[in-house]
């Protein structure tokens, strides 16, 4: 559930693309962008039809308009059918985030070539595809807000976590690039770095792991995907009108 | 991929005049310039950062969204006629 206050009509007339909004970070960040108003625009690979009662269900919940629109990130003819689909319903697109990505670990060593390429297609990959995607639409209208979903991992690193980590950090210099590159046409890029958040990713880590990564939070506490929700619905909004080319963490004060 | 019909365009001018009305717009060209015999980095104004900003000039002349080997691909005024026309606009 958002945190921002009840009624609060933030994104209304905006249209957001969410990208992995099948479940956790990307579900609630769909949630709460619907809740304040905006049409969002559902995208996702594992359920299309859990994808597209989502949107329904999200359409007829907070009375926006919605897209199912499944699909790989990884795949860069699936992305641009994506952006296709999105002007022909809406002719615009003033949200993009980035979310999709997987989570993989290994111990360098110990790290498939398959791995590496899945990891590096989807996440990073993944990005830079929608970014293009989402840029040619916004840039039309000349405003537009692209919010990607790194992480903890690839602003610090950990053992353990070298393909994932180097994915999220190429999150963060697309980031840095594409803000430079996109303020002139009035598109606004940022990147959150979310820390320990409550999603399937992190649920089947044995206890000792995860109560080592709790001793990591200086909050002393998991996150909440609505959580993070919130910080993006932030930067989507025009509150953030000024703030381009930023990495902000949401990790309760988290320590690796 | 969508595009409006000639009849259905935002304004009456023949859509080869709007695509070089266009042209002229995103590259700032002056009336003195031939369009129809444009390349790219043919003439300073048109580089990398406007073949972008005539990319979407074009877009929303003829509502419609390119391909990104379209947006590569548009070497020249005559290519450009190409894409649009490949996209569904009667030229």
């Amino acid at each position: 559930m958002t945190g921002w206050p009840p009624g609060a009509r933030l994104l209304a007339g905006k249209t957001a693309f969410v990208t992995g909004a099948s479940r956790g970070i990307g579900r609630a960040v769909a949630e709460t962008l619907a809740a304040l108003g905006a049409d969002v625009a559902l995208g996702g690979v594992r359920d299309p039809d859990g994808l597209a009662q989502a949107a329904a269900e999200l359409a007829a919940r907070h009375g926006v308009r919605t897209l199912a629109l499944p699909g790989d990130v990884a795949d860069p003819a699936a992305v641009r059918a994506s952006y296709q689909a999105i002007f022909k319903a809406w002719k615009q697109l003033d949200v993009l985030v980035n979310n999709a990505g997987v989570l993989e670990g290994a111990r360098i060593g110990m790290i498939d070539d398959r791995l590496v390429e899945r990891v590096l297609a989807t996440n990073a990959g993944g990005a830079i595809h929608h970014l293009q995607g989402a840029a040619r639409l916004m840039g039309r209208a000349k405003r537009g807000a692209i919010i990607n979903v790194s992480s903890i991992m690839g602003v610090r690193g950990d053992e353990g976590q070298a393909v994932y980590a180097a994915s999220k950090a190429a999150v963060i210099g697309l980031t840095l690039a594409a803000a430079k590159e996109l303020a002139p046409q009035g598109i606004r890029v940022n990147a959150v770095a979310p820390g320990y958040i409550a999603t399937d990713m992190i649920a089947g880590l044995a206890p000792e792991v995860h109560a080592q990564r709790l001793g990591q939070i200086g909050l002393g506490r998991v996150g909440t995907a609505a959580e993070v929700a919130d910080v993006i619905a932030f930067l989507a909004s025009d509150l953030a009108a000024y703030v381009t080319g930023q990495v902000i963490g949401i990790d309760g004060g988290m320590r690796i | 991929m969508t595009a409006l019909e000639p009849n259905d365009q935002p304004n009456d001018q023949p859509n080869d005049q709007r695509l070089q009305t266009a042209f002229r717009e995103a590259l700032e060209l002056g009336p003195d310039v031939d369009v129809t015999s444009l390349t790219y980095r043919g003439v300073p104004q048109w580089d990398s950062v406007a073949h972008m900003q005539l990319v979407s000039t074009i877009e929303a002349a003829f509502d419609l969204m390119l391909e990104t080997d379209d947006v590569i691909g548009m070497s020249s005024y005559a290519k450009a006629r190409e894409i649009v026309a490949k996209h569904g606009v009667a030229l």
